[in-house]
């Protein structure tokens, strides 16, 4: 038997792999030092930790060690990224290229940059949350500077076109940023390949510690420089000042280190487990909607929409399983998710969806339960639902003239 | 967020769930919200044409389970009522019955219009029909 609830939102975050914490301990207890310190053998002591970790989390993305900056996360990686470039490059330009689907830690950014007077664009999706490479050279203008695309979308999986995108951009000179929070020990990710000049990752995401996360910043062709926001030490380079958080950093390099090995086997196992929990579902339930693309996807990631039954009311039915829902029922602004909205679902189905995230520690028991688990709950909602009983009587739920409150 | 308990155990036992013929005389029936609002209650009354009074009530609603709570205390609490006393029925006694956190106040919004809206319906119905309870 399993632990209930299952936990099957690891894109909301994972659990931190026994062996990361096991290589993080040690930095906790007699391997103290700050690494900054060059003059006893406790600082170098931590360096050395430092340095594997370094090496170990820019290989994962075939980078070098010296291009990667460690910050708290991936949001201030994107804050970094995206506000480092707009002030280091303002002479240059005051354009940035984004889309309407990214993390809010990557749009609001942009958004405080466009009241300080940079303008933005934020592409639209087609029905599956894609971005055409297209549509990013079509936007580009010679006051463009930086173009910001995530690589795997958080919500519904979607994976960009990363490695023609970057290409668009190195022939027009524009500097590429890349979320790429989900997709780094998801998917192969190589900045080399895929012309990447900035990338932001994450530990927490791949089963490493929260609270660590880093920022990759070409250093050749182009070397990109940043404006820090954080003055101090002048430590990584000086573009993030702040005294080395060793043991998170250990942890991520650990993380990294696990991913990149595992990463074939570990996709394909997670794979099938979303094609199992995918075909259970759809078999049972009726108007079960996939929302995302169904091939260029995260390999974990499952989103579906259960028509006639509000996503939050299911995630109460479903206690023993621990989701997601794009449903933002418990927000003052009753506005369901923006993500789901941009792919132009009816706001009816974006409060009806649920986001399965598979991860490392799950198995097919857990997905079987859960597959039951949903489709009782659906079906118990549907019996109280009055959309579905005005559905069963044929009537086009468009066109009733709803009393909206 | 945590629910209350009263939440959960409307919601896991959920009370008159179900539905009247609308085209019954003594069926009053309110539909409330829109389902871009994620929020959408349907509530029926049956009156008893000797004593006016509610017999009995139904609901279904699409929504969370503060708003498939409240709209299963609203049918409990209109059964018994005279038309009148039900049109009394606050949503903040529904807030404090079911401790609803601010942001669920909405959904004891919604139960209270869908009260008053089907308590409309039946006295839009029976004002049109040619012999009425009380003629």
């Amino acid at each position: 038997m399993f632990k209930l609830p299952v936990y099957m939102d690891n894109n909301s975050t994972t659990r931190t792999d026994p062996r990361v914490l096991e290589a993080m301990i040690p930095y906790f207890t007699e391997k103290f030092g700050n690494s900054a310190s060059r003059n006893h053998a406790y600082g170098w002591e931590t360096e050395e930790g430092v340095d594997l970790a370094r090496e170990q989390v820019a290989s994962i993305i075939n980078a070098s060690s010296k291009e990667i900056i460690f910050t708290s996360g991936a949001t201030e990686s994107n804050n970094l990224a995206i506000k480092g470039v707009a002030a280091m490059y303002k002479k240059k330009g005051n354009h940035i290229i984004s889309a309407a689907t990214e993390h809010k830690a990557v749009i609001d950014p942009c958004m405080r940059l466009e009241r300080d007077g940079c303008k933005v664009t934020f592409l639209p999706v087609d029905k599956y949350g894609l971005i055409s490479p297209q549509q990013v050279a079509d936007a580009i203008t010679d006051k463009t500077i930086l173009v910001s695309i995530m690589a795997a979308n958080n919500e519904i999986g979607t994976i960009h076109p990363i490695k023609e995108i970057g290409a668009i951009c190195k022939a027009k000179g524009v500097l590429f940023h890349t979320d790429a929070t989900q997709a780094v020990g998801k998917i192969p990710m190589d900045v080399e390949d895929m012309g990447i000049d900035l990338l932001s990752m994450t530990a927490h995401k791949m089963y490493g510690p929260k609270g660590i996360g880093a920022l990759y910043v070409r250093r050749k062709d182009p070397r990109v420089r940043l404006d820090a926001m954080l003055d101090g030490g002048g430590h990584e380079r000086g573009m993030r000042s702040g005294t080395l958080n060793v043991t998170g950093i250990v942890g991520m390099g650990m993380a990294a280190e696990i991913c990149r090995k595992e990463l074939h086997s570990e996709s394909e196992r997670l794979l099938k487990l979303r094609n199992r929990l995918h075909e259970g579902i759809s078999t049972k339930l009726e108007d079960a909607y996939l929302n995302g693309h169904p091939t260029h996807r995260l390999p974990g990631n499952l989103n579906i929409s259960f028509a006639f039954v509000e996503g939050e009311g299911l995630m109460m039915g479903i206690k023993d399983v621990a989701v997601s829902s794009g449903s933002a029922c418990t927000s003052a602004s009753l506005e369901p998710s923006y993500v789901l909205k941009a792919l132009g679902l009816g706001d009816e189905l974006a409060h009806s969806s649920i986001r399965f995230g598979l991860g490392r520690f799950n198995t097919e028991e857990e997905v079987d339960f859960v597959i039951n688990d949903v489709v009782r709950a659906v079906n118990h909602l549907r019996d109280m639902s009055p959309l579905y009983e005005m559905h069963r009587q044929g009537i086009d739920l468009k066109t009733v003239q709803w009393a909206a409150h | 967020m945590a629910y209350s308990t009263k939440v959960l155990e409307h919601y896991n036992n959920p009370r008159n769930v179900g539905s009247f013929d609308k085209d019954d005389p003594m069926v009053g029936t309110g539909i409330v919200g829109a389902p871009e609002c994620g929020d959408v209650m349907k509530l029926q009354i049956k009156v008893n044409p000797l004593t006016g009074l509610i017999e009995d009530a139904k609901f279904k609603t699409f929504g969370c389970g503060s708003a498939i709570a409240s709209s299963s205390l609203a049918t409990e609490w209109v059964k018994g009522k005279s038309l009148d006393a039900a049109l009394g029925i606050r949503n903040t006694e529904i807030v404090e019955e079911l401790a609803l956190p601010p942001v669920k106040v909405h959904c004891s919004v919604l139960a209270e219009d869908a009260i008053k809206a089907a308590i409309k319906n039946l006295q839009d119905k029976q004002a049109n029909a040619p012999q009425t309870v009380n003629s």
